[in-house]
């Protein structure tokens, strides 16, 4: 066992130094723009009610499953240019995408909409690109991706119309979104270059604000590089009422369909009424360090999973 | 036993349509906000056939009820080889298309793990790393050394491997039989 871990520890080390690397140009590619690096809570009283993530019980709080909230309340304090990489838990999300334990990069800017979180990411993976030279076509997986921005960008009703033949816009089918999305529209996207998914279904809208001359849609976009679900931005949704209304919705559903106990997020709705307008992103670390590194799964970009933990 | 989808792992045997299925791999895919999707290719334990099944979060699937045992490997016959239980002694054939590849690093004597379904033997495992003789190995001229490539030998099992230049006939060297790659030379010919 002690011969395994070694040899398997010693054949990612060039991953985790590349890794290491990602770290500091992140960090320096926001210092130099005038984000302030914060740290919030991993355990909390309340996680955002979503029916797909799963947070883990501690202790009756819960394991944070992202520091969205805890971020829209410094925002709400005046805080205008905030990132932060931090450790995220999601119960029974095991894959070569995914482990339970995962890195998280969010960031969020007040008076911005999803579209500026779009070009901060086209800046950000150029700006890792250049620190690492590996050049502006990335060799991922045998495809050679071109990342000089502007990605292509294609709203969600077009992309399923094209790949999966129906309009989920017009009439959501919840279930059938999920697996289309990822066994049909997914695999329709340039092999060659990042896609960017714009305008969700307002059903699937979360924290996001709804658009405004098209309210069918929300603000929501989804970056992917190589197959690699990297990013997901919002304009954040600043209407407390509207807010507490889908959380409620939401908490519904978990506590019918999987008999799950959430709590209200209620210091976060308390402070919503003071939340600029404002945009925010959450993008998977580990994803991206797997795409700079060529790796297959997460496994070969992190010291340890649950698997070897 | 029923186990819900998500606790299966790559490996697991599953009993499906009354049939034990090896999950050769089992891939996780989730739209970040949406349902889980669970994609698991079926290997046949018998015939090798290959399916592919898709699961969705809170689909259960029923586990075959397998059991491990030590054996060891006795002999080969014409398209079978003999195995014994090293508790009961009992004998088992385990045919050419379970033991496979894993060949290339069966030695008489070695002991490994059989996994056993309704009697009957379903699959080898090899332990991680096995130590074998070399028999075979062309002679390295200067030129090679300097390159420090490496060259092919012929391991006592009558298979080659890629080693480095160092290697000599006699030697006995550790393989990772996962990777089949060669790991270090555990003692020269004296």
């Amino acid at each position: 066992m002690v011969d395994d871990e070694v040899s398997r520890l010693r054949a990612i080390r060039p991953n985790l130094e590349r890794r290491a690397k990602i770290f500091e140009l992140t960090r320096a590619f926001f210092r130099e723009q005038g984000f302030t690096e914060v740290d919030t809570p991993v355990r909390m009283p309340a996680v955002a009610p979503e029916s797909e993530v799963v947070p883990f019980d501690s202790e009756g709080w819960f394991l944070a499953t992202s520091p969205e909230l805890h971020m829209k309340r410094l925002l709400a304090a005046g805080y205008e240019k905030l990132f932060q990489i931090t450790h995220c838990f999601r119960k029974g999300e095991q894959g070569r995408q995914h482990n339970p334990e995962f890195s998280l990069l969010e960031w969020y800017r007040a008076d911005a909409d999803y579209l500026q979180m779009v070009s901060d990411t086209e800046q950000l993976v150029l700006t890792i690109a250049r620190g690492l030279e590996t050049g502006l076509v990335i060799d991922y997986k045998n495809r050679m991706i071109d990342i000089n921005p502007p990605w292509p960008r294609i709203t969600v009703r077009e992309a399923f119309l094209a790949a999966a033949c129906w309009d989920p816009v017009a009439e959501l089918q919840p279930a059938r979104f999920d697996v289309d999305l990822v066994t049909k529209v997914m695999p329709s996207f340039a092999l060659d270059r990042p896609t960017v998914l714009l305008d969700y279904p307002a059903a699937l809208a979360s924290l996001a604000r709804l658009k405004q001359e098209n309210p069918g849609v929300a603000e929501r976009a989804e970056v992917f590089i190589g197959g690699l679900e990297l990013a997901n931005a919002y304009s954040e949704l600043t209407d407390a009422v509207e807010q507490e209304r889908r959380f409620r919705e939401d908490m519904e559903k978990i506590a019918k369909e999987k008999q799950r106990k959430v709590s209200m997020p209620v210091r976060f709705l308390d402070t919503m009424a003071h939340l600029p307008t404002c945009s925010g992103i959450a993008l998977g670390v580990d994803r991206l360090v797997m795409l700079f590194c060529n790796a297959d799964s997460v496994a070969e970009v992190m010291p340890f999973t649950v698997d070897t933990a | 036993m029923n186990i819900n989808i998500e606790n299966v792992r790559k490996n697991n045997k599953l009993l499906v349509n009354k049939n034990p299925f090896n999950v050769d791999d089992l891939e996780f895919m989730k739209p970040g906000k949406g349902r889980a999707i669970y994609r698991l290719r079926l290997r046949n334990l018998f015939d090798n056939s290959v399916i592919e099944y898709t699961y969705h979060s809170g689909d259960t699937v029923e586990l075959a009820d397998v059991s491990s045992h030590d054996i060891q490997y006795l002999y080969k016959e014409t398209d079978h080889y003999v195995f014994m239980d090293t508790e009961s002694f009992e004998q088992y054939m385990i045919s050419d298309k379970i033991v496979g590849d894993k060949k290339t690093f069966l030695k008489e004597g070695m002991v490994l793990t059989g996994l056993m379904w309704d009697k009957k033997p379903i699959d080898i495992t090899l332990p991680n790393f096995v130590e074998l003789k070399v028999v075979e190995s062309a002679v390295t001229t200067r030129t090679d050394t300097i390159t420090a490539q490496n060259k092919s030998v012929v391991l006592e099992t009558g298979f080659s491997i890629g080693v480095p230049t160092f290697i000599k006939e006699g030697d006995i060297i550790k393989i990772d039989t996962r990777t089949g790659v060669y790991v270090e030379r555990i003692s020269a010919k004296k």
